[in-house]
């Protein structure tokens, strides 16, 4: 019993009830392991999975980003007219990248400068943001004119869709970044204590800039891939996306009380979020239940983490 | 008149330090009662268990005869025990009748009668001669009428004994006149107050009987206050014994390394100067709330200074942040460890390499194991106790957190100021004089050190000049040779400054 809680408490508690889970699925779900099953569950995770990358920085640095969502919605309606407007995808996709990180930056400054909370900041700016998306198409979805804006999400790279690879991309670069780099072990210092970081001559406001104009960048790509996949720039994309992402996040063991973040962590969190869905598609389990469930899952995996944080103060 | 509060042979230690030990003394009813000594020297310790926030080991309380069996706050609350801290416990956004009865508003099924609720404030009020409305907010008042309205809640329990600790740091003379007024009513009452206070004017004005402790241990007790004399007192306070853990050894001095020149800010507003030279240790010295950490966020630019300069073997300083400073050699170890100084859940690894990254690292990238062999080197070099440098720095006792700190800096090349804030604090002996030691070889090194303490022993014995502080200003300024315990203690304390028979440098 207590071996059996020290590897569920333990640091890669996580990953062994993912690994149970999944071969318990496999077995029991048919059509579950099928390859084709397998790309879809993945393609369902790309949007959550890119953006929980900067959103894990933004939480181990003790902040908190809800306007995600919007930025995502924004920036695809901003991909797809701008390359309608100029008639090169190349410039809208910059365009789109360019808005992304001005809202980013935005979010920032308002928060490390002007030192505003960051709940309420990113409250704000979700709405500014969306009413942006929604003023710019006059609510309707916007059509692309060129198709191989298409694409973008459609091309597979040996015989894995383009935006799974974008994916897995983003996954190993803000991994290195977050253990091996001066901006990540300054980002989860900060997380840890903000203050005793500013005392060692952390640049700590710089720094959390930084995180949310990166945050704003991430939200670009993903909010481009998503056009293009949708066909079309539609300005109530993603809505409720912020709280998926933050929910992956905190099943991934990113502490919410910052400080503590790793990457394959949230990879299995985003992973397991994934699974969830999928399972209950498949087994035609009608979507309402589906947030009962999702509601569910996160609830446990917050407790989980209580139950480990006390574990670990005990073994102090 | 017989005795009212008593003590008995009450002792406490802590892990590394014995706080109090065997202290016996009793108060009579109906008393002001002061409380003195050197910063810790036990005081606070004494009203904790007083206050039921910490048990003794040893000993027992007694009031009115019965010994006291509580073991938390709320028990000695029932038992009419109430300590006024200098923190005020009241919620600001409510009413000055809402605070009073607090956790036991009256009324029926959860609705609140409004009229007992001011009625019977405002009674109270009257009766011990508070002027405060009771229907104005807490955030509204004054620090001097939060404080009556603390002592207002301890009278509305029913408190026996009041235990107040330092109430006068923070008011104005004018409000510790009403303060004084209203202990002087509360005593005609019958209440015992335990009066903790540096200020000997005010434990003359306000005293019948006296308690001095010195290191944990009981220094003196006077039944009759009229029978001391203030000097008495001091050297009470006074004439620890100094066990040779300093290990200090004469140094040369090189040029002026640190000239602070007339640095003030929000909360130090008399501008201070002094300087430090190469290969000298300055230790700072004053009672808490003296200034001295104030003084030396405003050297490193943790906090912003609205006047003076700060200069580095001649080059100034930009005054803002802290990046600025230790990149001109100047680094901070803070007071308080575990809110300034170590970032939580994070390794002793990243602990010590937090400030210096930059040097081991290409683009951002940092290079593993170049970090790890420097953490290694200094965990070897400081003699930090761990396994691993993978541990978590929580793990880690106070004495070794304090070299992980000091391990910080030190693989920071090119530091030539080191202000060091009660480095010792909450430390073991032993750590105690590797941490000296630790400051000896930096100084030797041509470091300039500045070292903050509460500590009079450890000020003598380690500083080669101390700067005593008092009430924000710099109160005298000695090298070594001159160093005498009275002289800096009576500089430190506020209201004897013109004592005739204790002569003062003073500094402009």
């Amino acid at each position: 019993m207590t071996h059996l809680k020290k590897i569920l408490l333990g640091e890669q508690g996580l990953v062994v009830i993912f690994a149970v889970a999944f071969v318990i699925v496999s077995l029991a779900v048919p059509n579950f392991l099928s390859e084709r099953n397998m790309l879809g569950l993945l393609q369902s995770v790309v949007t959550i999975g890119i953006i929980a990358c900067t959103m894990m920085f933004c939480l181990a640095s003790r902040d908190f980003d809800l306007s995600v969502g919007s930025t995502v919605a924004f920036s695809g309606m901003v991909a797809v007219m701008a390359s309608n407007a100029m008639g090169s995808i190349l410039l809208g996709l910059l365009a789109a990248v360019l808005c992304g990180a001005v809202v980013g930056a935005i979010n920032g400054v308002v928060i490390a400068r002007f030192r505003i909370n960051a709940l309420i900041t990113t409250l704000a700016t979700m709405q500014i943001v969306r009413g942006f998306a929604l003023i710019a198409s006059d609510g309707r979805a916007v059509g692309i004119n060129d198709p191989s804006f298409y694409q973008l999400a459609l091309s597979r790279f040996l015989g894995i869709p383009t935006p799974i690879w974008v994916m897995g991309l983003f996954f190993v670069v803000f991994g290195f970044v977050l253990n091996r780099t001066v901006f990540g072990k300054n980002t989860l210092a900060i997380g840890g204590n903000p203050e005793a970081s500013r005392l060692a001559g952390v640049d700590v406001a710089r720094i959390r800039i930084w995180i949310f104009a990166l945050q704003g960048i991430v939200c670009a790509v993903a909010g481009v891939l998503l056009a293009s996949r949708i066909t079309s720039g539609q300005p109530n994309a993603a809505t409720g996306l912020e709280l998926s992402v933050i929910s992956a996040c905190v099943l991934g063991g990113v502490s919410l009380a910052g400080g503590r973040a790793a990457m394959t962590g949230v990879i299995v969190g985003v992973l397991i979020m994934g699974i969830a869905e999928n399972v209950m598609n498949l087994l035609n389990i009608q979507a309402f239940y589906q947030y009962v469930v999702r509601g569910l899952i996160l609830l446990l995996a917050v407790l989980l983490d209580n139950l480990r944080s006390v574990a670990g103060r005990q073994r102090v | 008149m017989q005795d009212f509060l008593e003590f008995r042979s009450i002792s406490k230690g802590y892990p590394g330090v014995q706080a109090l030990s065997d202290v016996s003394f009793a108060v009579r009813k109906g008393a002001v009662h002061g409380l003195m000594g050197e910063n810790g020297a036990g005081k606070s310790t004494l009203i904790r268990v007083l206050s039921g926030d910490q048990s003794a080991d040893e000993g027992e309380i007694r009031i009115d005869g019965e010994v006291q069996h509580y073991r938390s706050v709320r028990d000695a609350f029932h038992a009419g025990v109430i300590v006024i801290h200098q923190e005020l416990q009241l919620v600001p956004e409510l009413t000055v009748a809402e605070n009073l009865w607090l956790g036991h508003f009256p009324g029926k099924g959860g609705v609140i009668d409004r009229r007992k609720l001011i009625g019977v404030v405002s009674q109270k009020l009257a009766e011990i001669g508070i002027e405060v409305d009771p229907t104005a907010k807490v955030a509204s008042l004054s620090i001097g009428e939060r404080q009556m309205v603390e002592i207002a809640k301890a009278v509305m329990l029913d408190a026996r004994v009041i235990a107040l600790d330092e109430p006068t740091s923070s008011l104005s003379s004018r409000e510790s006149e009403i303060l004084f007024a209203l202990i002087d009513r509360l005593r005609a009452n019958g209440t015992v107050i335990l009066y903790v206070s540096h200020r000997l004017d005010e434990i003359f004005r306000l005293c019948d009987s006296l308690t001095v402790l010195r290191d944990g241990k009981l220094a003196a007790h006077h039944p009759d206050i009229s029978k001391v004399t203030r000097d008495q007192i001091i050297s009470e306070m006074v004439g620890r014994e100094i066990a040779n853990i300093w290990g200090w050894r004469g140094r040369s001095f090189g040029a002026e390394r640190l000239r602070v020149e007339n640095v003030a800010g929000p909360k130090l507003k008399v501008p201070l100067s002094f300087a430090v030279r190469r290969s000298e240790i300055v230790g700072f010295f004053g009672l808490i709330g003296a200034g001295r950490s104030e003084m030396a966020r405003l050297v490193y630019g943790a906090d912003a200074r609205s006047q003076g300069s700060v200069s580095v073997d001649g080059a100034v300083v930009p005054a803002d942040s802290p990046p600025k400073s230790i990149r001109a050699g100047i680094v901070l170890c803070p007071e308080d460890r575990k809110f300034d100084g170590i970032v939580q859940g994070r390794s002793i690894e990243e602990n010590m390499t937090i400030s210096s990254r930059r040097h081991f690292s290409r683009f951002g990238i940092i290079n593993p194991k170049k970090e790890s062999e420097l953490a290694d080197k200094f965990i070897a070099k400081l003699r930090v106790r761990t396994p691993s440098r993978r541990q978590d720095i929580v793990n880690l006792s106070g004495g070794n957190q304090q070299k992980v700190i000091l391990g910080r800096w030190l693989s920071e090349e090119g530091i030539k100021v080191l202000i060091v804030d009660e480095p010792t604090r909450g430390i073991d002996v032993g750590a105690k004089s590797e941490i000296y030691e630790i400051l000896y070889g930096l100084a030797e090194q041509g470091m300039a050190i500045v070292v903050i303490s509460s500590e009079l022993p450890e000020v003598m014995g380690i500083a080669d000049r101390i700067i005593v502080m008092c009430e924000g200003r710099l109160a005298a300024d000695m090298p070594r040779a001159e160093f005498d315990e009275r002289r800096i203690l009576a500089a430190a304390l506020p209201d004897i400054k013109n004592s005739k028979d204790l002569p003062l440098t003073q500094v402009q």
